[in-house]
């Protein structure tokens, strides 16, 4: 075990003592969350900004098979490990976060109560769904082929459909959320627009995301210019979509009004054009991360207004259950990296028709 | 082949543009309901001797908040809590002064309903917002989005529940007014059908020129509020922070329906999807 792998592991140690307290003494003793702050860091960062983090999947997957960019293959497997363990994470954070996290088991099973306007709802279903189908398309890389590999091979088609319908509407859906909160939200985020721009957010990050995997790794570097460039120009996108919202509903004299809104309301936008300026493709997708991240974060917790009196900063009781589920999250990964064949792309042991179809189309690959 | 990923993207921009791209259809803006009750709340009348805030607390069983002001020696709410359904504020500027009772405003098109998951947040009988544990998961969103931060969570609990007025929702089913109304020895604030509270509302007004702020906060108010105030001073110094007159649900209920169109348009895409995903493959094994 290397020394960063323990590191690793002490902070997720701490990270689970933590969170069995949580459950020991209760949310108001450990957390710094109030009636005006009821959402609080495990739900801005670890969900909001965590999940669109683990939107490499999606991302990769929208390239692979419907613009049928066959070359990008190599980086789906490690995309969608990297999104089945951000999004399991994120689950587990909303269970942290529930108050009364034993009636969860009711949210798909009692439909009869659905309320269909609930946004909430839309996102908690979805969620629990898509990671479902994260685990069932990494099997074929964990599980020896069996019967079940091979029914879920036939039917793997309508999986990876899934896999890319399910976070089209949970990421736009997150940004629903917050236009329910309408007059609370500050008016340079409040915009109908939130749903659209959270799903270019999670977007541009999950690109982002895949660009990271693959300099650190050092593989694939050759198809990481391309991605490059979609994030930037996911970047502009967002950032036109936005200055043309404000503009034409007149909120754009708020913005030039530098208190700390605007402030951040610029930072998030220059963040957003970096990208643009700079060549190095590491460094793009970190401001493009930061940027989406930032944004996020802003529109659930720095632009949300409860009124004269309330504030919120997390305690370090939150502080160090995030992390800790950063540092478990991360220490699965390599575990599990280092265990199955995920980084090599396909490995050529394995005999999956709906795989092999799936190949690069100009298909010569003998090696990986 | 480029001619034909061309096709692709525009099949697949015609569907983002169908899901995503808020197509913001007509949402009727709600009235009270036929058999709606609610509360009159007049400052001129209010005398601030909270017998209300007694009288809630012993009709809704709940514990006295000792956490405030004396040390321990008062029940003292500061303001709407896990132990308090209901307070009175006080305001003062100079010469002016006013009370302001504070409880669930039993909104016409309710946010904290909009956002409930499993409707433990629901509108019923009489129009009354009423909350259900059993049905709760403890996410807090509805605390979130009430423009009026009335959903208050028991943060001291182990097993906690989400504590507001349920306008004695008990004491209707058995034919009683709410504990408030009964007690108020002025008349402050009065029970009864929303009609004639907002009926009783205005012909003060009209009586009074000049003794009130010339509003009725609450009869158009963010949708509209079954709990209705009179007021001789400006209501933004009362703690009520928003004028507008939509309804808090309004735009995320818009924006979500025109999206979803009743699930077709999920329906529609994952069909899409799936389909690009067999063409794409059948071309790569023809290309072989
Ligand atoms: S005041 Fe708040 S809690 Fe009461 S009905 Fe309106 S939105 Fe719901
Ligand atoms: S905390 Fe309970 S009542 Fe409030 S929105 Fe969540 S599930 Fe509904
Ligand atoms: S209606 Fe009942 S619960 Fe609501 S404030 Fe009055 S006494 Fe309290």
């Amino acid at each position: 075990m290397s020394r960063n792998f323990k590191i690793l592991l002490l902070l997720a140690a701490i990270g689970i003592m933590l969170i069995i307290r949580r459950f020991a003494i209760g949310l108001g003793a450990s957390t710094a969350l109030s009636d005006g702050y009821p959402l609080g860091l495990w739900i801005a960062l670890d969900v909001v900004v965590g999940t669109a983090l683990a939107c490499g999947g999606y991302a990769v997957a929208l390239l692979v098979y419907i613009f049928n960019r066959g070359q990008y293959h190599p980086l789906v497997r490690p995309a969608i490990l990297t999104s089945a363990l951000g999004y399991s994470m994120a689950g587990l954070s909303v269970a942290i976060d529930l108050g009364r996290p034993w009636n969860m088991w009711k949210i798909p099973l009692y439909f009869r109560n659905w309320n269909l306007n609930s946004a909430l709802l839309e996102v908690a279903l979805c969620i629990m769904a898509y990671v479902c189908v994260l685990w069932i398309e990494l099997t074929p890389a964990m599980l020896k082929p069996s019967r079940i590999t091979r029914f879920l091979d036939r039917i793997l088609v309508w999986i990876i459909a899934l896999g890319m319908l399910l976070p089209t509407m949970h990421q736009s859906s997150l940004g629903s959320l917050m236009l329910l909160a309408g007059p609370k939200l500050h008016p340079l985020w409040n915009t109908p627009l939130l749903p659209l721009l959270f799903l270019i957010t999670c977007l541009a990050m999950g690109y982002a995301m895949v660009v990271f995997e693959s300099a650190i790794s050092r593989r694939h570097t050759a198809l990481l210019a391309v991605l490059q460039k979609i994030a930037v120009f996911a970047g502009i996108a967002f950032v036109a979509l936005r200055l043309i919202d404000l503009a034409l509903r007149s909120r754009l004299s708020i913005a030039m009004h530098l208190d700390l809104y605007g402030i951040i309301f610029w930072i998030e936008i220059v963040l957003w054009l970096m990208p643009a300026m700079i060549a190095n493709p590491f460094r793009g997708a970190m401001c493009i991360a930061l940027a989406g991240g930032l944004y996020r974060f802003d529109t659930f917790l720095v632009a949300f207004q409860p009124g004269p009196g309330w504030h919120y900063f997390p305690s370090v009781s939150e502080m160090f259950i995030s992390i800790g589920l950063i540092a478990l999250e991360i220490a699965i990964y390599i575990a599990l990296v280092k265990r199955f064949p995920i980084l090599g792309g396909m490995p050529a042991q394995e005999h999956s028709r709906v795989a092999q179809a799936f190949q690069p189309a100009p298909r010569h690959q003998e090696t990986t | 082949m480029d001619i034909d990923r061309r096709s692709l993207l525009k099949t697949a921009a015609a569907a983002a543009t169908l899901t995503i791209i808020p197509a913001a259809e007509a949402r009727e803006r709600r009235v009270a309901p036929s058999d709606a009750v609610g509360l009159l709340y007049d400052t001129t009348r209010c005398v601030g001797c909270k017998a209300c805030v007694v009288a809630c607390k012993q009709a809704n069983e709940m514990a006295p908040d000792v956490d405030g002001y004396g040390g321990g020696l008062y029940d003292a709410p500061e303001g709407l809590n896990e132990y308090t359904k209901n307070v009175i504020a006080l305001y003062r500027e100079g010469e002016e002064q006013s009370f302001v009772k504070k409880q669930c405003m039993h909104c016409i098109d309710p946010a904290c309903v909009g956002a409930c998951m499993l409707g433990a947040m629901h509108k019923g009988a009489f129009g009354v917002v009423s909350y259900d544990a059993a049905k709760c998961v403890g996410c807090r969103y509805c605390e979130t989005v009430c423009p009026f931060n009335v959903p208050k969570f028991e943060w001291s609990k182990k097993a906690p529940k989400i504590v507001k007025c349920e306008l004695c929702r008990h004491r209707l089913a058995e034919g009683k007014e709410p504990a408030c109304s009964e007690v108020c020895p002025r008349g402050a604030v009065i029970f009864g059908r929303y009609a004639d509270l907002l009926a009783d509302a205005r012909e003060r007004l009209a009586k009074n020129p000049g003794k009130y702020v010339p509003k009725i906060y609450g009869e158009r108010e963010l949708g509209g509020t079954q709990v209705l105030y009179l007021s001789h001073v400006p209501f933004e110094k009362l703690g009520f922070r928003f004028q507008g007159e939509e309804a808090v649900p309004h735009v995320q209920q818009s924006v979500q329906h025109g999206v979803y169109k009743g699930f077709a348009a999920p329906v529609a895409l994952y069909a899409l999807l799936g389909a690009v995903m067999f063409r794409n493959r059948r071309r790569g094994d023809s290309d072989e």
